[in-house]
């Protein structure tokens, strides 16, 4: 619930500096690895969305897979099953590519 | 209208821990964000290093529960500045609940402070709270298998505490398998295998941190000079 009011302050903060009433669209890019739920998000904004400019807006998701790099063969690979196993040489050893970031990419408003 | 807005999501969190931070370094004051399960044993790990370091260094903790002040009270019979933050529904601490926590504390008579986080091994790796370290307990009943299913909180550790090795006959956990997984996810973090109740281990996680207190306080001397 903390994320969704924390991504409502955002989109409310823009839309009032852009002088725009009703917000229509958020459009959202969530990272696989950032621990935000896009169900969760949904639910929450749902209720939290009541009485302000972002009231009729809907919500939208752009999930980024994750990607990790082996750090013993440099293979580049999506983790399957979300286990975090090399699929080249079953190497444990890993550092995250992409999968982490989770913002706000823009808002439609009118 | 399309407006461009690309601000991360705890973009207002990271603002107050900057801030936060800048009240710390202020009174070099170094901080550890402790994280870990329920019941993996963070606050027994505080009172061990209370009792370890309460000579060296004035110690002083932030409790983060759902409800309750438990732990509150556990450590304010050691002597201990605390504070509780009750954080209802909430499932982590924020950056901006820890603010008034440290308006409460004596931070010019502080040299480590220790933020006890809610227990849950996800959200908290979201929250930045201002802290210096990062530190995560993972104990033998929860099972060697925990890097591997909440890999960013051990991602982002710089130290991970294995707590109650005593039960290690008693239960099936592949400490060196356990490390192997942590070392790969990140190569530079420090491992402690600790019981808090029997004690062993404790001697050489409260060098290690009493070093960090130091090393931090002293970084932080010299970039204000």
């Amino acid at each position: 619930m903390a994320i969704t009011q924390s991504i409502l302050n955002i989109v409310l903060d823009e839309a009032k500096a852009a002088q725009a009433s009703k917000i229509t669209k958020v459009n959202l890019v969530i990272g696989e690895l950032s621990g935000v739920v896009s169900d969760s998000v949904q639910f929450y904004f749902d209720f939290l969305k009541k009485d302000n400019a972002a009231e009729e807006a809907t919500l939208d998701f752009k999930l980024v897979p994750a990607q990790l790099k082996c750090r013993d063969c440099l293979t580049d690979f999506n983790p399957r099953d979300s286990l975090w196993i090399c699929p080249n040489c079953q190497s444990a050893s890993m550092e995250i590519i992409s999968g982490r970031d989770c913002y706000v990419e823009s808002i439609e408003v009118e | 209208m399309k407006i461009e807005v690309l601000k991360g999501i705890t973009s207002a969190n990271d603002a107050i821990a900057a801030q936060n931070r800048q009240s710390l370094d202020k009174h070099k004051v170094c901080t550890i964000n402790l994280m870990s399960s329920p019941g993996a044993g963070k606050t027994s790990l505080i009172l061990q290093t209370i009792d370890c370091l309460k000579n060296e260094l004035k110690l002083a903790v932030i409790e983060g529960d759902v409800a309750s002040k438990i732990d509150a009270d556990k450590i304010d019979e050691q002597g201990i500045p605390v504070v509780q933050i009750n954080v209802g529904a909430s499932c982590s601490l924020e950056a901006q609940m820890i603010t008034p926590a440290l308006d409460k504390l004596p931070l010019e008579n502080i040299d480590l402070l220790f933020i006890e986080n809610v227990g849950n091994l996800i959200c908290p790796a979201e929250f930045a709270l201002g802290e210096h370290k990062k530190v995560v307990i993972s104990s033998i009943p929860e099972g060697d298998d925990k890097p591997t299913k909440y890999p960013l909180m051990f991602t982002e550790a710089d130290a991970v505490v294995i707590n109650k090795l005593d039960l290690l006959p008693h239960l099936q956990f592949d400490v060196t398998g356990f490390r192997k997984t942590i070392e790969g996810l990140n190569p530079k973090v420090k491992i402690f295998d600790v019981s808090c109740k029997t004690g062993a281990g404790i001697d050489a996680w409260c060098s290690w941190i009493s070093a960090e207190a130091k090393r931090v306080g002293s970084e932080i001397r010299k970039a204000s000079d």
